[in-house]
């Protein structure tokens, strides 16, 4: 697995980071669920956001997005600060969104989905069609008349990647991808994360499968409490057991 | 046979104006989640406003310039009232918004007196189309020919609109998941406002369309909201081809009951609307309501706990005041704390639903009204003494709570809440049309209380201990296993269920026992007053209570009371003025966007943060 | 020895669509026993089945000898069947002791009483449910403001408040972090072990399920096509092909044990 990120976009004059998330502090209703929360995303990495239930992993995913509003802190994508902006015009930025919990439209069919997600073209990022991601997510192309209720977890699962893809995004935040679908369906999971990352684009992920995040992870931020607990490679995680086992395993 | 046929093709003609207004709110509720009361408003100016251009556009063309331009005017009107009403509401808890709606109701009730005027307007005939036709050799109106084609061809067009482009994939996105639509990088603030633009340009066309048959005037707001409530919910929310075919049957059906069964024309219409729910619980095409999944705004609720002193103390200072208001206050306003106070327990009672119970019932007045011309029916009939009159009267609003209750509870959500407009209506009709028992619009009149009470002093004492006594049992209520129960029901119906509580039991008891405490505020008013009228079933009734219990505050039943004793007070103040509506509405906007916890809950709100109160701990 | 839940050629389809087709088993005094099996293979079916959410196409669900099927979800837990959720459902607006006292309220057929105050009923009890799930601590706090795991943890309390004979579990631990997965299971085990309470639940994590079902059953399209211990799930090449996959996702020693 590739720790140094010479994604094919490199060289079109970016940032050696394409995000930067710099003590970022979030709140729900009173709680404060992030505090002071700082990390980078390299270019064409996949960062693996670790962490217990409710550390604040999906709040990062929204505080990125400011589906919930950051309060203080900034949030740098390629170099902009994009906490005054609303979500829409992040996604716009090329920042794709797959939310846990699959939360496809149920009513509609799959393409009606993925014509949802579909945004202009964008001279960083591939562009994606629904042809090529019927390639993707084989599964789907068969499906591609029924509607998102009459597919099973896994399917939907990949609806909800095919269809923030149509929005041909250059950096994807992917909540807990592999949360409650078949380890047969994780395994394709991170044949697709791998090959996302192969054309180019750099991804966030928050996980609670730890070896499914060895699958595909380049670096590794883990989050306790809202705090950054660890941030470095996953060599480097995996070299030091005393922080394995403080956060994450039994 | 041909007489028939004449009938049917009266009512498809007739389903127009219906279907559009039905579309148009339904629409709106989708993506915005909002039932927008203000809808039958819409409708209103759209009559008014193709009845003015009528008057300045000449000819054929004109005439259809103008209702095409009626549909834009009031298309931009609902752009104006989204971004300036809606826009600032919608982090609001959910049903707050509804207040903002209704508070738009007011304000476009006294703008259309001021440009209007109040006389009736008829609507002008259509140049070109003002004769019959003879299918059949029956007499059809040219004009209704017309409707007959033109309603199918804009019912495709939005056909087409919603499933065949994007903007209609956005809007059905949209309507289940608003939040997510905007992360994929849609503009949510502007499918918003093009949606409520859209949704209210079909009202003002429907407004319209409908001159030529009937014309304007200022009730026409009120009196579209039943029957489109009617269509939506036999349609199925949401549903296009539901609402153009709900329309279609009511219509039709209207026809055949004004021919056949001219007594009761408003009945009817209720009838089919409880028969197709029977069968069809969310209507012909609609399907289960599951509401508020994502995106949800708003705090948790918080714990419930026994008054704190302080509490305590300011309700013993008030009752202590009000025990001596008669020592030094004049008959004026003894008379006005009684209302006061009869209203506050009629508020309380439907906080009790909709706040304990999480059951929004929209036709609450179905029980105030209930109890009142219950007892009013048993003095001017059966000579029954007044005080077995008095204590019959909530028993039989119970137990009218219980039956609708029974045929609500079987959907949830927004159903439910229309549902219990629609019976609400339902009663308001039966009491309007039966004319001979109930003296339709002249009211009962002469409904005393018995001697010992006559006194103004002794029967503002007598409301002062009922309605406190009512208050107290409530709250006791909310605090007991039942209520407990009846929160469990609300916070999750799942866990609920699956831990043996008989979830519609529960909320049947409690929207009977809140019909019960609605009919004994009846029972105090019509004694207080001497008479009833239809008035009090209407919808307006039951918007007060629910602008009540929301301005006051949904979370506590302080919220409640002191939400009426305020409207009660702002009412007599503002009545004084001749656009006491207008005033009142946009007060109520006012506060519906500076408090949307409600009074009560923005005073708690207010009193942690400057410390004087404990905040829950984390 | 008998079996405390039995099926009996369970079966359900929607419209063409088999989704439970002929499934028998019997759940042990005692068993922990999981039911995994693809996204879409009929669990959750199963699962609504037997706990009366949905009914049957045709065949039969035994509790202690006795017919449950027919029933509805609240009479199921009165004959002593208690559930959890995959999301959790609480009583967002109330205490956590006042969740776990309205399931006791529940049990006692007290519900309908509005001469007493809630609060001040079973709380003893409810206490003692909620030191076994560890969380006697927070009692008294918010359940809305509750981290997940604890949630959790009263679900389990409220599943508890009857002394069912039978808990179904579905997804205990989806949604948690690999650590606190373990200590829920363990804490499950314990339950099993000193309540005398059988437990059917069904998961995804392969880690949870490998270390902690004393027995485990395969769902395919419907049907049951494997049923063993671990050894026999883990190299039984049919689910192999259709669930398991590589065996890159979950731990691979044969007994993973945690400490």
């Amino acid at each position: 697995m590739s720790i140094s990120g010479e994604g094919v976009f490199l060289q079109m004059n970016q940032a050696r980071n394409m995000l930067e998330v710099r003590s970022i502090n979030s709140f729900y209703g009173k709680a404060h669920v992030l505090r002071d929360l700082s990390f980078e995303a390299p270019t064409g990495e996949v960062i693996a956001l670790l962490g217990r239930n409710g550390a604040g992993k999906s709040t990062t995913m929204k505080s990125v997005m400011q589906i919930v509003r950051t309060q203080s802190g900034d949030v740098f994508f390629k170099g902009q600060s994009i906490t005054k902006l609303l979500p829409h015009k992040i996604a716009k930025l090329g920042l794709g969104y797959v939310p846990e919990d699959r939360r496809i439209f149920t009513d509609l069919t799959v393409i009606e989905n993925l014509i949802v997600g579909q945004q202009p073209e964008r001279i960083d990022a591939v562009k994606w069609t629904q042809e090529m991601l019927f390639d993707l997510f084989p599964n789907l192309a068969e499906r591609r008349n029924n509607r998102g209720k009459a597919l099973s977890g896994g399917e939907q699962q990949m609806l909800t990647i095919a269809r923030t893809l149509m929005g041909n995004p250059s950096f994807l935040l992917l909540d807990e991808p592999s949360e409650g679908v078949a380890p047969i369906i994780v395994e394709q999971m991170a044949k697709v994360i791998t090959q996302l990352k192969s054309e180019g684009l750099t991804i966030l992920l928050s996980e609670q499968n730890l070896h499914f995040a060895q699958l595909v992870a380049d670096r590794v931020v883990i989050i306790e409490s809202g705090k950054q607990k660890f941030y470095g490679t996953l060599q480097e995680m995996n070299e030091r057991p005393e922080i394995r086992n403080a956060y994450l395993a039994a | 046979m041909e007489f028939f046929i004449a009938q049917i093709l009266t009512g498809l003609a007739n389903a127009s104006s219906l279907f559009l207004v039905a579309c148009g709110l339904s629409l709106i509720f989708g993506v915005t989640r909002i039932v927008n009361f203000a809808h039958g408003s819409l409708y209103m100016i759209g009559a008014y406003t193709g009845y003015t251009l009528m008057q300045v556009l000449p000819g054929a063309i004109g005439f259809w310039a103008a209702i095409i331009l009626a549909g834009l005017v009031v298309g931009i009107v609902g752009v104006l009232i989204e971004i300036l009403v809606l826009r600032p509401v919608y982090r609001a808890p959910e049903l707050f918004q509804l207040v903002a709606t209704f508070g738009v109701i007011l304000v476009i009730q006294d703008l259309a007196l001021m440009i209007w005027g109040p006389q009736d307007l008829l609507g002008p005939r259509a140049p070109g189309l003002r004769g019959v036709v003879r299918i059949l050799g029956e007499p059809i109106p040219k004009y209704d020919i017309a409707l007959l084609i033109i309603t199918p061809i804009i019912a495709l067009a939005l056909w087409y609109l919603m499933t065949q482009t994007r903007m209609g994939v956005l809007v059905r996105a949209a309507t289940q998941d608003r939040e997510m639509v905007g992360a994929l990088g849609v503009n949510q603030a502007w499918l918003f406002t093009g949606v409520f633009a859209l949704g209210s340009a079909l009202a003002g066309l429907g407004g319209a369309l409908q001159l030529p048959k009937g014309g304007a005037d200022l009730l026409m707001d009120f009196n579209i909201l039943a029957p489109v409530f009617v269509v939506v919910v036999i349609g199925g929310m949401g549903s296009l081809p539901g609402a153009y075919l709900a329309a279609i049957i009511i219509s039709v059906l209207n026809v055949f009951g004004v021919t056949y069964l001219p007594q009761s024309t408003l009945v009817l219409m209720f009838v089919v609307m409880i028969v197709v729910l029977m069968i069809r619980p969310y209507g012909l095409f609609g399907r289960e309501e599951v509401a508020g999944e994502h995106g949800q705004v708003g705090e948790p609720e918080r714990p419930i706990k026994p008054a704190s002193s302080v509490m305590r103390g300011i309700v013993v200072v008030l009752l202590i005041g009000f025990v001596f208001l008669p020592l030094g206050g004049s008959s004026y306003s003894l008379v006005f704390v009684t209302d006061m106070l009869i209203f506050c327990l009629f508020a309380a009672s439907l906080h009790f639903l909709l706040g304990t119970g999480g059951l929004v019932s929209f036709g609450h007045a179905a029980y105030f009204g209930g109890g009142a011309y219950i007892a009013a029916l048993l003095i001017t009939y059966s000579e029954t003494p007044m005080e077995i009159a008095f204590v019959l009267a909530p028993f039989g609003a119970g137990l009218t709570a219980l039956a609708i209750g029974w045929v609500c509870l079987r959907l949830t959500g927004v159903y439910f809440a229309m549902l219990t407009l629609a019976f609400a209506q339902l009663v308001w009709s039966l009491v309007f049309q039966w004319g001979s028992v109930t003296g339709g619009d002249d009211g009962l009149v002469n409904i005393w209380p018995a001697e010992w009470l006559k006194p103004t002093v002794t029967y503002f004492y007598f409301v002062l201990i009922l309605s406190v006594a009512g208050i107290l049992l409530l709250r006791h209520v909310q605090h007991s296993p039942f209520g407990f129960a009846l929160r469990a029901a609300r916070d999750s119906h799942r866990q609920a269920e699956a831990t043996g509580i008989n979830t519609r039991q529960i909320q049947l008891i409690a929207f009977g026992f809140a019909g019960f405490m609605g009919g004994l505020a009846g029972a105090m008013f019509v004694f207080s007053k001497g008479s009833v009228f239809p008035n009090e079933l209407e919808i307006a009734r039951s918007f007060d209570a629910l602008i009540v219990v929301f301005l006051g505050g949904v979370k506590t039943l302080a919220g409640g009371v002191v939400g009426a004793g305020f409207f009660k007070g702002l009412e007599e103040t503002l009545l004084r003025f001749e656009y006491w509506r207008l005033l009142m509405g946009l007060l109520i906007i006012f506060i519906v966007i500076a408090a949307p916890e409600g009074i009560v809950g923005s005073l708690r709100k207010g009193a942690e943060r400057i410390g004087l109160r404990r905040v829950e701990n984390q | 020895m008998t079996s405390v839940l039995e099926t009996k050629h369970l079966t359900k389809s929607f419209g063409a669509i088999m989704a439970v087709d002929d499934v028998s088993f019997g759940l042990k005094k005692g068993e922990l026993l999981a039911l995994i099996g693809p996204n879409g293979a009929g669990k959750s079916t199963c699962f609504n089945m037997l706990m009366g959410q949905i009914t049957e196409t045709s065949g039969e669900v035994f509790l202690e000898g006795q017919k449950i099927n027919g029933l509805l979800p609240r009479q199921i837990w009165r004959k002593g069947v208690g559930r959890t959720f995959q999301i959790t459902s609480t009583y967002s607006s109330m205490t956590v002791i006042e969740n776990v006292q309205m399931a006791l309220l529940s049990h006692h057929n007290e519900i309908l009483r509005i001469f007493s105050y809630a609060t001040l009923k079973y709380r003893e009890e409810a206490m003692a449910l909620l030191e076994m799930v560890n969380m006697a601590d927070q009692a008294d706090r918010h359940c809305a403001v509750l981290a997940y795991g604890d949630l959790k943890r009263i679900e389990l309390a409220i599943a508890l408040a009857h002394d069912p004979s039978v808990l179904l579990m579905d997804e205990p631990t989806a949604g948690m972090a690999p650590k606190e997965r373990v200590e829920l299971m363990q804490l499950t085990a314990k339950i099993v072990e000193d309540r005398d309470v059988s437990v059917l639940f069904t998961e995804h994590d392969m880690d949870v399920v490998f270390a902690n079902a004393h027995r485990i059953m395969v769902l395919n399209r419907g049907r049951l096509i494997a049923e063993g211990n671990s050894e026999d799930i883990r190299n039984n090449s049919l689910v192999q092909d259709v669930y398991l996959g590589g065996g890159s996702v979950f731990a691979n020693e044969p007994s993973a044990k945690h400490a």
